[in-house]
């Protein structure tokens, strides 16, 4: 399942809001994996992240693989509004 | 006051007598050599990662506790660096692909994310350079079995090092810090000017210290640049009572937190802080400055390679203006010359470089660096106070010149729809006796005047502050210099306009009542000295 987002936080996704996003996606059961532009990274990976260079207005596309996907969207919807 | 043997370099004020504490940070050089026994080499690797992730975890804890949570955050972000799995990946990699001991493997390993990370061209991530520099060196120290910097300060001490980075020194615990003595250095070394933005006593230009001295006691004064190692019972019972006094004393001063910078007569002065990183903006707050009346923007240029971009700048300011909560931010224009010099600006070398291409006029040649240092301060204007103050002013068409710039530069963020404060006030630095004389035309073009006493003395006397010959002509209460201060406030309040005192005579309580006197509106010190300030200002 797939869903996006367009990052309105003024600073993009930088260390901050990466590391909180990674200690989201290792609380999942399920395997999320962003992408930005050209360049995609597994939600779990720290360095992976920063380096897609996300800045406000970039839209990401967030891919969920697992059994729970539905639930995991929905709070990663909320855990996106919350945080980018 | 007792004569302590030997001297250095003072370099900030006050007195410790402690145990010196050896801290000797850098690596030389990380060995290299091609292992053989593989699974060896990564179980050595994987030991070190989980002592590395023991010692973040309780310099968070620490950290939490010291500093409080938003500065402990870098911890945590470091153990996530750590955790990372495309990092560990690559460091295993290293060692079995390529037969690199460990201390390489994390050392390549972490040059590669750096320059990942520096490819993004985002100032944010760029900034995390350092932060990957951190763990890769913790990890490589402890696979070389050398202790690191911040698990080493238990109890209280005296710091012996060559130099201390930001970073370095925001790991260390300060509360168990006497007092810092350096083998090299000069007052503007880092150390020396977190020191006194910190209220730590510090002596640096000593030379090599015996490595039998560490754990020995020694005693140091930071305002003579006197220390004494190995001292007599005597010396170091008579230096333990000074440090007593000033420790109470200082305990005292904190009464004077939340109350007004008032005299007897109810006139009001507005007692700020000067800062030259955004790290010093939490001196400020905790000292209790009522704004900041000189953010020097020379370090964030002098720090770099090439010039920072509006971006970059950006960050910074907008981060000063709002942890300052609405109180007023004074940033001062890049005020570089030859004796400060940024490599990058390619500045021919100048026979007399203080009446040389500085401040002001080095701003007006290169335009581009200028507007866009304008520019970022103009859009932090938005999330706070913030006036802009324009250095080594001579003559009325320079501040004209620069007021075109930034009407120009007002259009465009207009047309853009980039939020600023369009009532940013602008002023002018009154250093150059010039300026002192003209400052009735010069108040009608600005919002207000800081007097920086450092250049107006020197200008003034014709005698070099750096020079020690001269050292006895220079002197920033001189009867000439006062006169000017009070002909720049005359002026200044007769056309409407506040008028603030920056230089180091601003920090000197036997001339506070003086500046006073004269009419100054404002006073910017160094943080520790904003308290001290305040009960002088109270008991005139």
């Amino acid at each position: 399942m797939t869903f996006s987002y367009m990052i309105t936080d003024e600073n993009g996704i930088h260390a901050r809001p990466a590391g909180m996003l990674v200690k989201f996606a290792k609380e999942m059961t399920d395997k999320i994996t962003v992408k930005n532009k050209d360049k995609s990274a597994d939600a779990t990976k720290l360095f992976a992240l920063m380096g897609l260079g996300a800045k406000k207005g970039d839209t990401l596309e967030f891919t969920v693989t697992g059994d729970n996907a539905e639930e995991t969207i929905i709070k990663l919807r909320e855990f996106c509004l919350k945080t980018f | 006051m007792k004569e302590l043997k030997y001297r250095g370099i003072a370099a900030s004020n006050g007195v410790a007598v402690g145990k010196l504490r050896f801290l000797k940070n850098s690596i030389e050089k990380i060995p290299s050599y091609t292992v053989y026994h593989i699974d060896n080499e990564i179980l050595r690797y994987e030991n070190a990662e989980k002592i590395a992730d023991r010692e973040l975890e309780d310099l968070y804890k620490k950290a939490v506790k010291n500093s409080g949570e938003e500065s402990a955050e870098i911890f945590s972000i470091h153990r996530m660096m750590l955790e990372d799995p495309d990092f560990h990946d690559l460091i295993k990699n290293n060692i079995k692909e390529k037969q690199m001991n460990a201390e390489k493997a994390v050392n390549e390993a972490s040059k590669n994310f750096i320059s990942i990370l520096e490819s993004t061209n985002d100032p944010y991530l760029m900034a995390r350079v350092t932060d990957i520099r951190d763990i890769s060196e913790r990890l490589v120290k402890i696979l070389m079995g050398k202790t690191t910097t911040s698990e080493s300060i238990l109890e209280e001490c005296i710091i012996y090092t060559d130099d201390l980075t930001p970073s370095e020194m925001l790991q260390l615990d300060k509360s168990k810090i006497l007092a810092f003595i350096t083998a090299y250095g000069s007052q503007n070394s880092h150390t020396a000017i977190l020191a006194r933005m910190n209220g730590i006593p510090c002596v640096v230009g000593c030379g090599t210290l015996p490595d039998v001295l560490d754990g020995k006691y020694i005693v140091i004064d930071g305002s003579t640049g006197e220390y004494e190692t190995d001292p007599s019972e005597e010396t170091l019972i008579f230096y333990k009572k000074i440090m007593e006094s000033e420790k109470l004393r200082k305990y005292q001063l904190q009464r004077l937190k939340g109350l007004p910078s008032r005299t007897s007569e109810g006139k009001n002065i507005m007692l700020y802080a000067n800062i030259g990183t955004r790290q010093d903006v939490k001196c400020v707050i905790e000292n209790d400055a009522e704004g900041i009346g000189l953010f020097r923007t020379e370090f964030i240029f002098m720090e770099k390679t090439s010039a920072p971009s509006e971006e970059e700048q950006f960050i910074i300011y907008q981060d000063v203006v709002r942890k300052m909560e609405g109180k007023r931010v004074i940033i001062r224009t890049l005020d570089i010359g030859a004796d400060k010099n940024a490599q990058y600006l390619k500045l021919p070398i100048e026979e007399n470089p203080a009446l040389g291409l500085r401040g002001i006029r080095l701003c007006l040649q290169k335009q581009e660096i200028f507007k866009s240092q304008l520019r970022a301060i103009l859009r932090a204007s938005a999330f706070g106070k913030v006036s802009i103050m324009f250095p080594m002013i001579a003559s009325v068409f320079e501040i004209k010149e620069v007021k075109e710039i930034i009407r120009e530069i007002k259009t465009e963020l207009i047309i853009k729809k980039i939020p600023f404060d369009p009532a940013t006030e602008i002023g002018i630095m009154i250093e150059t006796p010039a300026a002192a004389i003209l400052s009735d035309l010069f108040a009608t073009e600005v919002d207000f005047f800081s007097i920086g006493t450092n250049d107006l003395a020197q200008y003034t006397l014709a005698a070099d502050r750096q020079n020690p010959s001269v050292s006895r002509y220079y002197r920033q209460d001189h009867e000439s210099v006062m006169r000017l201060i009070k002909i720049v406030c005359e002026n200044a309040h007769k056309a409407g306009i506040w008028v603030g005192i920056c230089g180091e005579i601003a920090s000197d309580i036997s001339v506070t009542k003086k500046l006073v006197l004269c009419g100054a509106d404002e006073l910017s010190v160094s943080p520790p000295m904003v308290l001290p300030i305040r009960e002088k200002i109270r008991n005139l």
